[in-house]
């Protein structure tokens, strides 16, 4: 087995994209592009878990990926399906202009 | 042995300089479509990563479902409402909040580096060894856990996809 990059690089990669995904949705407006950023920062997340799990030598955070993955997915199908329902009733997703609960 | 090494790091730090320029890129466009672009690039080199890692199945799930199912949900979404006209206004102020925002992530990555980087990893070493998982492979050894360690949340997991499905389309129906 040749010797792997160090752990700790994988981490700082993930922290980073973690932290870019974190910006996007604090200051994105579009709300398509924030649920894009989130979803950024859940696979920067999964990134983390894996490195850990092969550095621990155990597939815990493996599992873990793939439910995560699974939730990704639901939030997908159910966001996507709010953010046309929204644009159906507001012809907008900016989310400055989204700020009635009813209309 | 050693051109392994060089491989590796080769490798890494191509597709960690990318991914972490498709995020920058995701974040800045100001065309929706063009940011769910650079998140399948930036989905794609994540997998990459994963295959670093020596965990072939999760690469795969990656680029199946991340790059495959979700983006393209969300392309078809953005062609369908059609905002690109309304992003391509002129130059939006910046707003004390965003300021503040991107303040405030600063220094949660400045903990989260920080955190990482001042101890060595704690935790005991599991069975799974590479030499084991080569062995094995890595898709019966992850299969094995899920159906018998893991059935009840894989199970929770199905009703939660099911759950998400009723409510898609139950939210999508027109009225009347």
């Amino acid at each position: 087995m040749p010797s792997t990059v160090p752990s700790i690089y994988y981490l700082i990669v993930s922290a980073l994209i973690f932290a870019i995904g974190a910006v996007g949705v604090l200051v994105r407006r579009n709300a398509i592009v924030i649920f894009m950023c989130i979803e950024m920062m859940l696979s920067a997340v999964n990134l983390t878990l894996i490195t850990v799990s092969h550095y621990l030598n155990s597939l815990d955070g493996v599992l873990m990926v793939f439910f995560v993955m699974t939730v990704a997915a639901a939030e997908a199908a159910v966001g996507l399906a709010i953010f046309v329902l929204l644009f159906r009733g507001r012809k907008t997703i900016k989310v400055d202009e989204i700020n009635l609960l009813k209309w | 042995m050693i051109e392994g090494t060089i491989f590796y790091w080769v490798a890494f730090i191509l597709t960690a300089l990318i991914a972490v320029f498709a995020a920058v890129m995701v974040i800045t466009r100001r065309n929706p479509l063009h940011s769910a672009l650079f998140l399948i690039l930036n989905f794609l080199c994540i997998a990459v990563l994963f295959l670093l890692l020596n965990s072939q199945f999760i690469a795969i799930v990656q680029v199946m479902i991340y790059a495959g199912a979700i983006m393209m949900l969300v392309i078809f979404v953005i062609m369908l409402l059609s905002v690109e006209e309304e992003e391509r206004r002129r130059k939006i102020p910046v707003s004390l909040a965003q300021v503040i925002g991107v303040v405030l992530v600063l220094m949660l990555l400045a903990q989260l580096v920080g955190g990482v980087g001042v101890q060595a990893l704690p935790g005991e070493q599991g069975e799974f060894t590479p030499e084991r998982m080569a062995q094995v492979g890595d898709i019966k050894v992850v299969a094995g856990l899920l159906f018998t360690k893991f059935l009840f949340p894989f199970e929770i997991a199905s009703i939660l996809l099911l759950v998400g499905i009723i409510g898609a389309v139950i939210l999508s129906k027109k009225e009347r």
